[in-house]
């Protein structure tokens, strides 16, 4: 194998903890070698070691790949066009000018490297992110990068964007490009990887071959034998709790009706715009809506009233955890008492903290804490309010395994408890795993429910049908 | 103490070390600094931009600005010297009330809006006062004089409005909020806090503060002028800064924005006792602004 680039032996410390431990790592021409582990493992440490953004304290790095980094907050500038990005740095210039017609010419082919068909002139606020990541990519194959890393780069991308991804990912491959691919999705990995590298505190604890089990991956990665993935335990549903019924907003989402009783938990699964967050901020009355009622425990709710829908029991777990979810500026604690700031009690604060497994203190700044724990943070603040039915929207986004099964462990409790969790995901076999019923929406619609134990064939067939208005 | 919380101290006093040092050093060039009346002016003279930039504090914790603190403590005094002293606090957090109703309900940026406020709160100050100064009754004359020798009331009202700004910062819902607010204004809403309706309050405070350091400043030269607390707004900004707050929003403490007003008079009187010329002070104290700011940038990274 050709190896274009050899780390061995990688220490890095920051301060007094050891974020990387003796890691060996091969690059290899050809190859998609997946770097796995939960938050905190020490991927992006490794990353930026490599990409000579840290310097390392102990170890070697050989070799001579010239190496692209794809972050996984884009590093694009929104008002500028698809061109100038693609070439930003390094414009063309005639007569010290920038050459627009140079540039228009040598667009087009870096696009079609990576299967994009855009206009050039577009700028690169109007597309998609999965598309303003193509243009990321050709940017890096244009610096001829013999190695290229991604990081996390499905987080945010849908089903069909992530094929898309993949596929681009096999044909640089075929290519020669050495490939290092970090993700948090264990499908991905079966489908694309040729040798997984699993980190746990900094140390490399194993490589895998392709046909790595799903339960190995996670073991290696959480070092302890994890039961089940998804471990849902069913209640028998009581009286309804949330009663969406009719729900319409002109050209979002239409006549949308879904009932979650006591002890369930129901999923709305669907493509990433079929209107499925809009409906759940609706519900929650962030947004306002056209027609409909939304009920809790009977009650109808004001629209268009937040206060009015927690008062009434109802709490929402946003998909955006750092945009939407926290005051990244504040404490832990301060972030957990934010709905309950008119009676607050310290005592069961620090209890709900405990009983979370939040890793650092209720006085630490929430922003130092990982993924996970951030978005037990989330939760964590609604629990204080004792919501009777609680929407959780792609929580467990961004999240590693380990604490994903903990958040699942919730969702029970929380069921156990008599109340009530609606659960939006684009996470397949996790709306599918956690749920008792889904609801798949297309195009702004219910398009279907499935009962527990749906295929995630069943599920996508309704995802992607076409509904005559 | 350990390595980590001496850091922690220094980082979470930077402003408070800045001061120490700035004192030091002019207290070794001019001793007459030390002498106890001048301190005592020192004082004097950071209390009216002290109590500006508290209610300065609570919007730019909430992660706003309010240009009009000047033009609102002018109009305060004013309204005060030509009426009675309480009617100019009215007409202060009447005037925030205003900032806060265009910034939540009109949607403006509190830029906009408070520059808009600077202008009309000065405009009608001179209308009222037909372009000339008056004098303050007693009541107002009286918040500007000494209590007792050596005990100037104007330095008690600063210490006052500390203790009052802290206690609404860190023990009340309204100051939870604005850190909140100011530190994710999203994240606060999706939370349940009536965002819209705090910053009024947030405004109408701040306008309030202006009004008390408009009626101060009167008292102390015993007349309301109509150019009057001209320019304060961006010294009790500064003050604000200089303390440590993010104009980012969600950070900022009481402490440090008395601290950040003690560098400013401080700063003033100690290039006054070294005969630095006028002109001159303004550049340094620019400077200092500056390097205030860029070492707190600096410590964050």
């Amino acid at each position: 194998m050709n190896a274009l680039i050899t780390a061995r032996g990688i220490t890095k410390h920051f301060g007094a903890t050891k974020a990387l431990d003796g890691v060996d790592l091969d690059i290899n021409a050809g190859e998609v070698h997946v770097l796995l582990g939960e938050n905190g493992a020490g991927k992006s440490t490794l990353v930026k070691v490599l990409a000579g953004i840290h310097s390392h304290d102990a170890g070697t790095i050989e070799g001579h790949a010239s190496l692209a980094v794809i972050h996984q907050e884009l590093a694009l500038v929104p008002e500028l066009t698809v061109a100038e990005n693609l070439f930003l740095n390094r414009l063309p210039r005639r007569f010290g000018f920038v050459d627009r017609a140079e540039m228009r010419r040598r667009a087009p082919e870096l696009l079609d490297r990576v299967g994009l068909h855009v206009d050039p002139n577009a700028k690169v606020k109007d597309l998609g992110i999965a598309q303003q990541q193509m243009i990321e990519i050709a940017r890096a194959l244009d610096k001829n990068a013999g190695v290229l890393i991604l990081d996390e780069p499905t987080a945010v991308l849908t089903d069909t964007e992530t094929d898309r991804l993949l596929e681009i990912m096999a044909q640089l491959r075929h290519n020669g490009v050495g490939l290092v691919f970090i993700t948090h999705h264990l499908d991905e990995i079966q489908r694309i990887a040729d040798r997984i590298t699993i980190l746990r505190d900094g140390k490399s604890v194993g490589v895998l071959g392709p046909r790595a089990t799903t339960q190995h991956m996670i073991e290696l990665m959480v070092g302890r034998p994890i039961d089940e993935q998804y471990p849902r335990a069913r209640q028998r549903p009581g009286q309804p709790l949330l009663s969406i019924s009719g729900l319409t907003k002109r050209g979002v989402f239409r006549d949308i009706t879904i009932e979650v009783h006591a002890g369930e938990v129901v999923g709305i699964a669907g493509l990433v715009g079929a209107g499925r967050t809009e409906v759940a901020r609706a519900a929650f009355g962030v947004d306002d809506y056209d027609h409909g009622t939304v009920e809790v425990d009977g009650k109808p709710l004001r629209r268009h009233d937040v206060q009015a829908a927690i008062k009434a029991g109802l709490g929402l777990v946003p998909e955006d955890r750092k945009g939407q979810g926290l005051v990244l500026t504040a404490t832990v604690g301060e972030n957990l008492e934010l709905v309950t700031l008119d009676n607050r009690d310290r005592k069961r604060l620090s209890d709900i903290a405990g009983k979370l497994r939040i890793k650092g203190r209720v006085e630490q700044p929430v922003k130092e804490l990982s993924g996970g724990n951030q978005q037990k943070v989330v939760i964590g603040k609604w629990l204080l309010a004792d919501p009777k039915v609680l929407i959780l929207d792609e929580p467990t986004r961004g999240v590693d395994v380990g604490a994903k099964v903990e958040i699942y462990e919730l969702i029970n409790r929380m069921t156990a408890q008599g109340r009530a969790v609606l659960l939006v995901s684009s996470d397949l076999p996790e709306v599918i795993g956690m749920s008792d019923r889904v609801v798949v929406m297309a195009h702004g619609r219910v398009a279907g429910e499935l009962p527990r134990g749906a295929t995630q064939d069943q599920v996508m067939a309704l995802a992607v049908q076409e509904i005559s208005a | 103490m350990t390595t980590i919380s001496i850091r922690k101290y220094a980082s979470e006093n930077g402003a408070l070390a800045g001061l120490i040092i700035l004192a030091l050093v002019i207290a070794i060039m001019q001793p007459a600094f030390l002498n106890a009346q001048n301190l005592l002016n020192v004082g004097v003279q950071a209390a009216v931009i002290a109590i500006m930039a508290f209610g300065m504090t609570f919007v730019v914790v909430a992660g706003g600005i309010d240009l009009s603190v000047g033009s609102i403590a002018a109009l305060a005094a004013m309204v005060g010297a030509l009426t009675a002293g309480p009617l100019g606090l009215v007409v202060g957090a009447l005037c925030g009330l205003v900032n806060g109703a265009l910034i939540s309900y009109g949607k403006l940026p509190p830029f906009i809006a408070t520059l808009a406020m600077l202008s009309v709160a000065r405009g009608l100050t001179l209308v009222f006062s037909e372009g000339q100064p008056h004098e303050t009754d007693a009541l107002v004359t009286f918040l500007g004089s000494n209590l007792a020798p050596m005990v100037p009331l104007p330095l008690l009202l600063m210490l006052a409005f500390f203790g009052l700004t802290g206690l609404i910062l860190t023990r009340t819902n309204l100051g939870r909020r604005m850190y909140a607010i100011g530190g994710n204004e999203e994240a606060a809403k999706l939370s349940g806090i009536d965002v819209r309706n705090q910053k009024l309050w947030i405004y109408a405070l701040s306008g309030l503060f202006a009004a008390a350091a408009g009626l101060v400043l009167a008292g102390r030269l015993g007349s309301a002028g109509p150019q009057a607390a001209a320019g304060y707004e961006l010294d009790a900004i500064a003050a604000v800064v200089i303390g440590g707050a993010s104009l980012s929003g969600g950070v900022g403490r009481a402490t440090g924005t008395l601290v950040g007003a003690l560098v400013l008079a401080v700063l003033r009187n100690g290039l006054n006792l070294l005969q630095v010329p006028p002109f001159w002070q303004q550049v340094v104290i620019g400077a200092v602004i500056a390097l205030a700011a860029l070492l707190d940038s600096l410590r964050r990274r």
